[in-house]
């Protein structure tokens, strides 16, 4: 077995665009449960947006790769008003299942063949890369070292991923110490508190839901920059990945989401390498190496499971600062 | 370098040599399709004409019959023995021109072409054709060997409505677990997806990998999940009730072991589709009434929903525990205090809630048809767009929304394309969280 080759690679894992991108949509979600209490169960929806209206707006409207994520962001905040309307008056439950519901209808909307001219159904786009590439300011040439050696075009990407992410956090961390994320956190801890005190609780949830949308369509935008948009990245699954990490760093903190994704990149790619080696070098007989690929899935959900009733706070959370009220 | 002139003088001979050759031709041709043996309509009397010959294997075919229609016009016309036909209309616009595939002879059809301009319907082939910068305007078939079989639309209507109250049917016995689960307990329960599943594997296990007769691998399956439910109630969501885990905490531990179930199916029978034992005997369609075609899987399994479902509706309605189970829906704390134990009815409805699905997924399995890993997680939205749309919490209100859900599903395909024949149904889903968020059959202080 190569067990360093396995290191290595594991550890490009790190500094990853997928890395990034996971980053950046976890912040989102952290915006919309760590903060605001909502149960937003579509991240995967917002990063379709995103690499969809990036992708469309290059290669069907012909426009810069700049106007490509304005697009996305305009569109996510259509998408997180068609979300929220029907559903942040009502109770936590029925606005996880319309998110839900609604990235999925999304998801099966853009595979459809009835959209083939624009979004080229179940086989995706590419070949959109050529804008974001000319923007490069980095000479041609090798960078860094190790695990970490990037031509000059997967260093630009990686440079624009954290760029976004730094803003990303530092929009959080400001907005969330400001009055307004004290009255959104509010919200999270008593909904009808706030109302008594003359807040517009549905607006202050609108604006939670449109900004953590943005950052998942940042994500998704950074997610299909080194190579294509494949529809099917973007299932349930997708979002159910973002909690876990979400939920392992730290729903309600600055840097939760970033710790959650590096961690969970770490365990999930070494997992992906090993599991199969294991059973190539003979440890484990009677299962095939495809088979114990699919045990890392099985681990996320018990994961998942085991973060939510012994740690909910997560590894960073204030135990004091529970994300998850009992409201009925 | 060739100047503009000089390269005139160099092809001026050849090209006025062609202009005249050209000319030749179209007199030629002219004569050739002689106007007084082409059957025409209305060529004297409008402009724009719309002419073509109808040919098989080269020879022309004659009588066949063809419609001319759009912008409020219509004519129809027929080949003469050249097989030529021509057409005026009154507009220079798009017409739609329609072959009378039955007019052809026997085993000649329109054969498809490859930008799928064609579009087949009852009445024959037809294309849309628009004038260019003259005045004329050549249509033409091409014709291939075939035998169309264009069904009804009322057949392919009344199959689809049969086929949305099967699978709305069997929807309703996973939908009416889901709901009794969700107001008994509260949580919105993902993992009920892992149970429908579970019925289509268990018989898969017993039936396929045992190689038992299936009519012993049904009932072995739905043990399996009644054991499942319960297992699942002592397991992991009673200690966690009495741990005083919230409602939102209770359903991310259902989603996280909806994941784990999941990938557990998938690492014991891998990615595929399975088929469970069927005998083609009973999976024909045979004429029942009219344009109602059924198989007998088709009929035993709505047979068997109904019961089931008549069964749990005797069962809410009339027995001490359906009473209790509807106590403990609508209080759940006076319903303790008046002697209902909770704990015992919670648990009854884990293990009913389980087998129902079960059953549904067995169902599924011939209905799809297949076994699939992921199957169940595939119908939870359907099951969560039937649930909200006939009230969260209602169990006849999950019957209703499934029917509901299911035809929609099923009809979708009539009109649009069957790739999103899920979308209707959960645009229903947020349709109805914005006007009638209670549901159908809900009550209004539940949504709260």
């Amino acid at each position: 077995m190569d067990f360093l080759g396995i290191l290595s690679q594991t550890a490009s894992w790190i500094l990853r665009p997928e890395t990034i991108a996971y980053a950046l949509a976890t912040m989102g979600l952290a915006v919309h449960f760590g903060y605001g209490g909502l149960l937003n169960f579509g991240q995967a929806g917002f990063m379709l947006i995103g690499g969809y209206g990036y992708a469309i707006s290059i290669l069907s409207l012909g426009w810069p790769w700049w106007a490509g994520i304005l697009v996305g962001i305009g569109a996510s905040i259509i998408f997180a008003f068609i979300l929220g309307l029907p559903t942040l008056r009502l109770r936590a439950d029925y606005l996880a299942i319309a998110t839900i519901a609604l990235a999925e209808a999304l998801r099966l909307i853009v595979q459809s063949t009835m959209l083939d001219d624009v979004t080229n159904s179940a086989d995706g786009l590419g070949g959109y890369h050529e804008g974001f590439r000319s923007a490069n300011p980095f000479p041609p040439g090798t960078y860094g070292f190790g695990p970490w050696t990037y031509n000059e075009a997967e260093l630009w990407i990686r440079v624009f991923g954290l760029i976004l992410l730094g803003l990303a956090i530092w929009g959080v961390w400001a907005l969330m110490r400001s009055p307004w994320g004290r009255v959104l956190r509010g919200i999270r801890e008593d909904e009808d508190a706030v109302r008594a005190l003359g807040k517009n609780v549905f607006a202050y949830k609108m604006q939670s839901l449109i900004i953590g949308g943005i950052l998942g369509t940042l994500g998704g935008v950074v997610l299909v920059l080194p190579s294509a948009v494949v529809p099917q990245v973007y299932l349930p699954s997708l979002t159910f990945f973002l909690w876990t990490i979400l939920l392992l760093g730290g729903a309600a903190t600055i840097w939760g989401p970033v710790l959650g994704t590096v961690i969970f990149w770490i365990v999930y790619s070494f997992l992906g390498l090993f599991l199969p080696e294991m059973v190539n070098a003979g440890w484990i007989p009677g299962v095939t190496p495809s088979q114990m690929g699919v045990v890392r899935f099985i681990l996320v959900g018990v994961a998942l499971m085991l973060i939510v009733i012994f740690r909910p706070q997560g590894i960073l959370g204030d135990k004091r600062e529970l994300s998850f009220n009992a409201r009925k | 370098m060739v100047t503009a002139q000089g390269f005139w003088s160099l092809i001026k001979r050849p090209a006025l040599l062609l202009f005249a050759m050209l000319v030749a031709s179209l007199a030629l041709a002219s004569l050739a399709i002689s106007p007084a043996h082409a059957d025409e309509t209305n060529t004297d009397k409008y402009d724009y004409i719309f002419s073509g010959n109808v040919k098989y294997n080269d020879e022309p075919l004659e009588g066949v019959q063809l419609l001319v229609d759009g912008n409020g016009y219509s004519a129809e016309v027929v080949t003469d023995e050249k097989g030529h036909w021509e057409v005026g209309v009154p507009e220079k616009a798009k017409y739609n021109i329609t072959l009378v595939e039955s007019t052809l002879p026997k085993g000649v059809i329109v054969a498809p072409d490859e930008e799928g301009r064609i579009t087949i319907s009852e009445k024959g082939a037809t294309v849309e054709a628009e004038f260019g910068l003259t005045k004329d305007k050549s249509v033409n078939f091409f014709l291939g060997e075939g035998v169309r079989k264009v069904t009804p639309f009322i057949d392919r209507l009344m199959g689809s409505i049969m086929n949305g109250l099967n699978f709305g049917l069997m929807l309703a016995l996973a939908s009416i677990g889901l709901s009794l689960i969700y107001g008994t307990t509260g949580i919105a329960i993902f993992s009920h997806a892992e149970m429908v599943t579970l019925g289509a594997v268990g018989a898969f296990f017993f039936s396929v990998f045992l190689g038992w007769p299936i009519w012993i691998g049904i009932p072995l399956a739905l043990i399996l999940s009644a054991a499942a439910g319960y297992t699942q109630d002592m397991a992991i969501w009673r200690p966690l009730r009495k741990r005083g885990l919230s409602i939102v905490q209770l359903m991310i531990v259902s989603i996280g072991f909806s994941l784990a179930l999941r990938y557990l199916f998938q690492f014991f029978i891998g990615g595929g589709t399975t088929l469970l034992p069927t005998n083609p005997d009973t999976t024909s369609k045979l004429n029942i009434l009219g344009p109602i075609h059924l198989s007998i899987v088709d009929m035993v399994s709505m047979a068997i929903s109904i019961v089931v479902l008549a069964a749990v509706a005797f069962w809410l309605l009339y027995t001490r525990t359906g009473k209790a189970t509807r106590a403990i829906n609508d209080n759940e704390s006076l319903s303790a205090a008046s002697g209902i134990d909770v704990d015992k009815v919670v648990r009854l409805v884990w293990v009913l809630g389980s087998v129902l699905a079960g059953l549904s997924g067995v169902l599924w399995a011939y209905f799809r048809p297949g076994i699939k890993w992921d199957m169940g997680w595939q119908l939870l939205l359907l099951i969560f767009a039937a649930v909200v749309l006939g009230g969260l919490g209602t169990a006849f209100g999950a019957l209703v929304g499934s029917i509901i859900i299911g035809l929609l599903v099923e009809l979708t395909p009539l009109w649009l394309s069957a790739d999103i024949k899920y979308v209707g149904a959960l645009v229903v889903l947020i349709v109805v969280l914005l006007f009638r968020p209670q549901g159908l059959l809900g009550k209004k202080e539940r949504v709260g």
